[in-house]
């Protein structure tokens, strides 16, 4: 079958009028590449070899802060066969400053004099056979001169422990200029979001509500860990890795070697799942470092364990407080959100500021006041997973919500609907709202789920119960997407796209934007696969951006290049409407097969930058991503385990570009927050991350899938989306935490304040209700 | 250190020189550049390394190559014809259902799926579910590999009769 067999064909029927092959945009095409995940051949960079490599594994830190007195290697380089045991010493007589980040130059590629963090690595073992370079890095010894640690947010808010002398800013954003060397604080970035006067709307509210809500480190878990081989020589340096973004990467790596970009080489073959953690530099500068050094090729592949101690989400305390009129109208809400970005600042500061945006909700309150701060603490570092910081923010202000309405024995549903952010109303920041469903993702949900209508509430032990939340993100901003595309003399085209596809689809969607735009099949666009000598800049797959921004940029190429097929069949003397093949003009112009069309588009949305002192700006998202959920749950009260019957989903993505791959996109958000909600944590004893295996935190099974889980888009049609489209990689995670939390107290009474919502948990909290608490919560 | 075994890989006979520590995964990928049995958690709980021995699954992470001395060994390169790389109908049914996002997990489900209608031609959706509970897919595309058992099920079926 051609659409799924991933093979390139040559639409000979490509015409100058384009002969109309039928809409691209919206069709349920399988994915391109397809054959290749199904035969096992699809190359992945945990898999893959060069000659003369090297395998480098990592020791790592066993104190969660701690002075480096000594690291003994003898024992190791012992080891037969092994080729070279490296610490950061080594890494400094090829990379003076080993410092990376994307918003602080803080991360060292080896720990310098101190460590941070259990488990940071802090010497490499370097061997031939894997087998070797594991028994020599076991056998590294290393000495510590304790310090003290922090490990909770709110407590390295203090600043009582500090986790880093001095700060060391990028310099890449504007924002976190003002922290350039500063000292005895761990608050890596302090967002603040003024709107009108909250104290005063506070004093005059009829009803002032405040609750506190915390969640938990959990990680991304991609199937394929971390991987990178770089190899290195005088001339440059080609990385292949298993990345989100490699032209930072690349920008990154230039910036370590003092070299420029066009000697940095990175390539990706496909993801074995990425959903934010293979973002900015991972393996990528210690592989290169240790390349360097050894003058061969060196692989940094990591084990499942290891990526617990990479990078994780950010754990979150949210103190917010509401204040309500008597008409049941939110006057004014404060949100306080503490980020828990462990050691390394990462992409943290950005989730801090972007998330801040939309902290208060997707309500329409005059008076906010956001102060959302990113903080150091001894733990591993915390970066973006599937959301920015959005599943953490609506957990809290949507069972925050739904408390207030049940407090002031209001429906849930309709205090939602009196206060929702409807079309044409400034958005908490400022911004005018457009082309934001939140009314029919609310509605849709509402009404899937009966809302109205009564539930039967189960009997004796067992009891049921329903909740609904809705969300509203703004997508990252400004960034920008490059893309070229080329058109061959038989009229086959060629599109050079830096969007990793990770799973998501993206070299579908891509391809079906090209196709639309250029009256061709999308099955017979090629895609090339990602390399920074060919494909051009894109800031990173992340933030569900890519379909926008690349999908824009992939659009204005392929315009381009349509435009130059109509100048090139008028130079021929080709009558204006000429349907004429492509090869024939290719022929009439070039005399043979020969000659090509270049087409390239750039991409990046108008954005101002908040105003430092209020947060606010006209101008802070290119558009809207909505989201709403709803849940039906029994609980036994008994056991406090909860049986999710019904899990529902509505989004808002504009116009899907592919239906099909729409549906897994929202299928499979859900699902990973599903187990984000329920049963995911990162249990950490003084710093060590406990239970750092597939054995013990366990992610959901195919047992796990709701027997009801319903998921839909509803119409949209984003007006400044490449064909009315929107992201939507992450948009279904926002909403299932707290419509599950909230079903549960519809269904048993008690709340639940912190995830995720165990039976432990349940149970507890129906024991206190009952006014018999476990001993230890006594 | 080293030995010697022979077996029957995906049909045909082969021989490879391993240490006693050598598991299947890191021999099908050194000695043999089948990459479709893959690492991913190391203990056995996630299902990326499936390989079929003596048509019985294994988590080939865990089992040492010497154990297949003998042996006759299946992976997922297996399940397309040899000659004409038509695809299996579950490989199909994979596609058409959209089985799949980033397909580091694959090739174990598909071995899984295959091995499951081999047992059960006509499987409910409850022993799909219990089925494929020992393999994990982080993007959880779970409810289009059970719409996939169910297509190729379906097809099995078809051809049979046809």
């Amino acid at each position: 079958m051609a659409t799924s067999s991933g093979q390139v064909g040559t639409p000979k029927d490509a015409k100058v009028g384009g002969a109309k092959v039928g809409s691209q945009i919206g069709r349920s095409l399988p994915r391109l590449e397809g054959r290749d995940k199904v035969t096992g051949r699809a190359e992945y960079t945990h898999t893959m070899r060069l000659p003369g490599m090297l395998y480098a594994k990592i020791f790592r830190s066993t104190v969660a802060h701690g002075r480096i007195k000594s690291i003994d290697t003898s024992a190791a380089k012992r080891v037969p066969g092994v080729y070279r045991i490296i610490t950061a010493e080594d890494i400094r007589t090829v990379i003076p400053a080993p410092y990376y980040g994307p918003a602080f130059h803080d991360q060292p590629i080896l720990a310098v004099d101190k460590v941070h963090f259990v488990g940071e690595p802090v010497a490499v073992a370097l061997a031939a056979d894997p087998h070797v370079a594991e028994e020599a890095a076991q056998l590294i010894v290393a000495e510590y001169e304790e310090l003290p640690a922090v490990f909770d947010e709110v407590e390295a808010a203090a600043n009582n422990t500090l986790v880093h002398e001095e700060l060391k800013p990028a310099g890449t954003f504007a924002d976190l200029k003002h922290l350039k060397g500063r000292k005895g604080t761990n608050v890596a970035l302090d967002f603040k979001l003024r709107r009108g006067d909250v104290d005063k709307a506070f004093a005059a509210a009829a009803h002032v509500f405040e609750h506190t809500f915390h969640t938990q480190k959990v990680l991304h878990l991609a199937l394929e860990p971390f991987a990178s081989i770089a190899d290195w020589n005088e001339r440059g340096v080609t990385i292949y890795s298993g990345s989100q973004g490699p032209s930072f990467v690349r920008t990154e790596i230039a910036r370590l070697l003092g070299w420029p970009e066009n000697r940095v080489r990175i390539k990706v073959p496909y993801l074995g799942g990425g959903f934010g953690a293979k973002l900015y530099i991972k393996m990528e500068a210690l592989a290169t470092a240790l390349s360097m050094i050894v003058r061969r090729p060196v692989k940094v592949a990591l084990t499942m364990e290891e990526q617990f101690y990479t990078i994780t989400r950010h754990p979150s305390t949210f103190v917010i407080k509401t204040g309500v009129d008597a008409s049941g109208r939110i006057t004014a809400r404060k949100c306080e959100v503490y980020w828990n970005g462990g050691a390394y600042a990462d992409v943290g500061p950005r989730v801090t500021q972007k998330s801040g945006f939309t902290a208060s909700g997707p309500y329409d309150i005059d008076n906010v006041w956001v102060d959302s701060y990113a903080l150091y603490t001894n733990l591993p570092p915390a970066g973006a997973l599937r959301g920015f910081g959005i599943p953490q923010l609506v957990w809290a202000y949507e069972s925050h919500t739904d408390m207030i309405a049940r407090a002031l024995k209001l429906d849930p549903l309709e205090f939602r609907r009196k206060n929702l952010l409807r079309e044409g109303r400034p958005q908490a920041t400022g911004q005018i709202v457009r082309d934001a469903k939140l009314d029919a993702v609310l509605e849709r949900v509402a009404e899937r789920l009966n809302w109205g209508k009564p539930l039967a509430r189960g009997n004796g032990a067992l009891r049921r119960g329903r909740g609904i939340a809705v969300a509203i993100k703004a997508v990252i901003s400004p960034t920008t997407s490059v893309a070229n595309l080329t058109i061959a003399a038989d009229g086959s085209t060629t599109l050079y796209c830096g969007t990793v596809d990770m799973g998501q689809g993206s070299d579908t969607a891509m391809a079906q934007i090209a196709g639309e735009v250029l009256d061709v099949p999308a099955e017979s666009v090629r895609i090339v696969p990602r390399d920074t000598d060919v494909t051009p800049y894109d800031m990173g797959t992340l933030g569900s951006r890519s379909l926008f921004h690349m999908g824009h940029a992939v659009r204005l190429a392929a315009e381009e290049a349509r435009e130059k097929i109509k100048a090139m069949a008028r130079e021929v003397g080709e009558p204006e409407g000429s349907n004429i093949p492509l090869p024939d003009l290719f022929k009439k112009k070039f005399g043979m097969q020969a000659g090509n069309i270049v087409g390239t588009g750039t991409y990046k949305p108008d954005y101002v930058p908040p105003d430092p002192a209020t947060g606010l700006t006209d101008k802070v998202t290119p558009f809207w991503m909505c989201a709403a959920s709803g849940a039906e749950v029994e609980v036994d009260t008994e056991t406090g385990h909860v049986r999710i019957t019904r899990l529902i989903t509505a989004v808002d993505c504009g116009r899907p570009v592919n239906p099909k791959i729409v549906e897994t996109q929202i299928s499979g958000a859900v699902l990973m927050q599903l187990g984000f909600t329920m049963f995911e944590k990162m249990h950490i004893d003084a710093g060590q991350v406990t239970n750092a295996s597939l054995a013990d935190y366990k992610i959901p099974a195919i047992l796990d899938v709701p027997q009801a889980m319903e998921n839909e888009t509803v119409d949209s049609h984003l007006s400044t989306g490449p064909f009315g489209a929107k992201g939507v990689g992450e948009t279904a995670t926002f909403c299932v935490s707290p419509a599950i939390a909230n079903a549960i107290e519809d269904a048993c009474g008690v709340r639940l304040t912190a995830l995720p919502l165990t039976p432990e948990a349940v149970f507890r909290a129906l024991r206190a209700q009952a006014n018999k608490p476990l001993a230890d919560d006594a | 250190m080293t030995r010697t075994i022979s077996f029957t890989l995906n049909g045909e006979q082969v021989a490879a020189e391993i240490k006693p520590h050598h598991n299947l995964v890191e021999v099908l990928q050194r000695e043999f550049n089948l990459m479709g049995a893959r690492e991913s958690c190391g203990q056995g709980m996630c299902g990326c390394c499936t390989v079929l021995v003596n048509g019985a699954a294994v988590s080939g992470c865990l089992y040492l190559a010497a154990f297949v001395d003998g042996a006759e060994v299946r992976t997922v390169e297996s399940l397309a014809d040899a000659r004409t790389q038509a695809l299996s109908p579950v490989q199909e049914a994979f596609i058409e259902a959209g089985a799949f996002q980033c397909g580091y997990c694959t090739p174990g489900f598909l071995l899984m799926a295959t091995q499951l209608l081999e047992a059960y031609p006509d499987p409910d959706e409850e022993q799909i579910r219990h089925y494929l509970s020992g393999n994990l897919c982080r993007c959880a595309a779970y409810p289009e590999i059970i719409a996939a058992v169910k297509l190729a099920a379906r097809r099995r079926k078809a051809n049979s009769v046809g």
